[in-house]
């Protein structure tokens, strides 16, 4: 069995699995014109990764999913954040300098209601990436290593 | 003794919270107007972003961010701090 659980869940967490991932990728996404943003994002991404601990146990998924890749990956979205903070230190510390600037995720957004364009926020949809990065895999590696450690905890 | 000093206390935290709850504002009154009015009236100008909750996060209120993704990171480092001890033993 080694902490894996019935058929019933391991069969349900192959069909949700792949939904949470996909809506929680949306939200990061689409932080900047919806309700969300990478926070949310990450932690919606973090449950699917949590799930299929719980479901699998850790021991069906030694070799998927590997922790130190999750702590390196957690790094990278905190250093890309700081970074993204510190491109606009001409200005201010946080200043938005790709926003209405025509870069990347850079056009201007028409003033007052509308439906809401993808390719708007300057740096923030960069740094919603950024930390969605970091949540997501930061929370991952926490249940991982804290189930891992609890079960051998148990076994001894 | 003792009883006085816990009554003396009971009389000064109602009579803060009466007081408080007398000079409280109406309620759902926004605490500070301006600043709300500024956010809402700019973000879309300033940020080009349709969401202004975001744009106060991670740009008018970015460095509070910062703090929060610390506050994240060294709760992680935490956990695999303790964590790894118990892995070390086993080995």
């Amino acid at each position: 069995m080694n902490g894996e659980m019935s058929v019933i869940v391991r069969t349900i967490t192959r069909f949700v699995y792949g939904l949470i991932v996909v809506f929680g990728f949306y939200v990061i996404m689409h932080g900047h014109l919806t309700p969300g943003g990478g926070f949310q994002g990450g932690a919606v991404v973090a449950t699917a990764f949590a799930l299929l601990i719980v479901a699998f146990g850790a021991a069906g998924l030694k070799g998927k999913l590997n922790d130190h890749l999750l702590q390196s990956l957690e790094e990278v979205g905190a250093l890309a954040f700081l970074v993204l903070g510190f491109i606009g230190i001409g200005t201010a510390f946080f200043y938005n300098i790709i926003a209405n600037s025509g870069a990347v995720f850079g056009s201007p957004t028409p003033i007052g209601p509308n439906p809401g364009f993808l390719n708007t926020g300057g740096t923030l949809p960069w740094m919603n990436w950024a930390v969605g990065l970091k949540v997501m895999t930061g929370l991952a590696s926490v249940v991982l290593v804290m189930l891992v450690g609890a079960r051998e905890e148990e076994e001894t | 003794m003792k009883k006085a000093v816990v009554f003396s206390a009971f009389l000064f935290v109602a009579a803060f919270l009466i007081l408080a709850g007398a000079q409280m504002r109406p309620f759902g009154a926004p605490t500070s107007p301006l600043m709300d009015d500024y956010f809402i009236n700019h973000a879309q100008a300033e940020v080009s972003a349709n969401n202004v909750v975001t744009s106060i996060v991670f740009d008018y209120r970015g460095f509070d961010t910062l703090g929060e993704a610390t506050v994240l990171f060294s709760a992680v480092v935490g956990v695999l701090a303790l964590f790894r001890k118990l892995r070390e033993d086993e080995r």
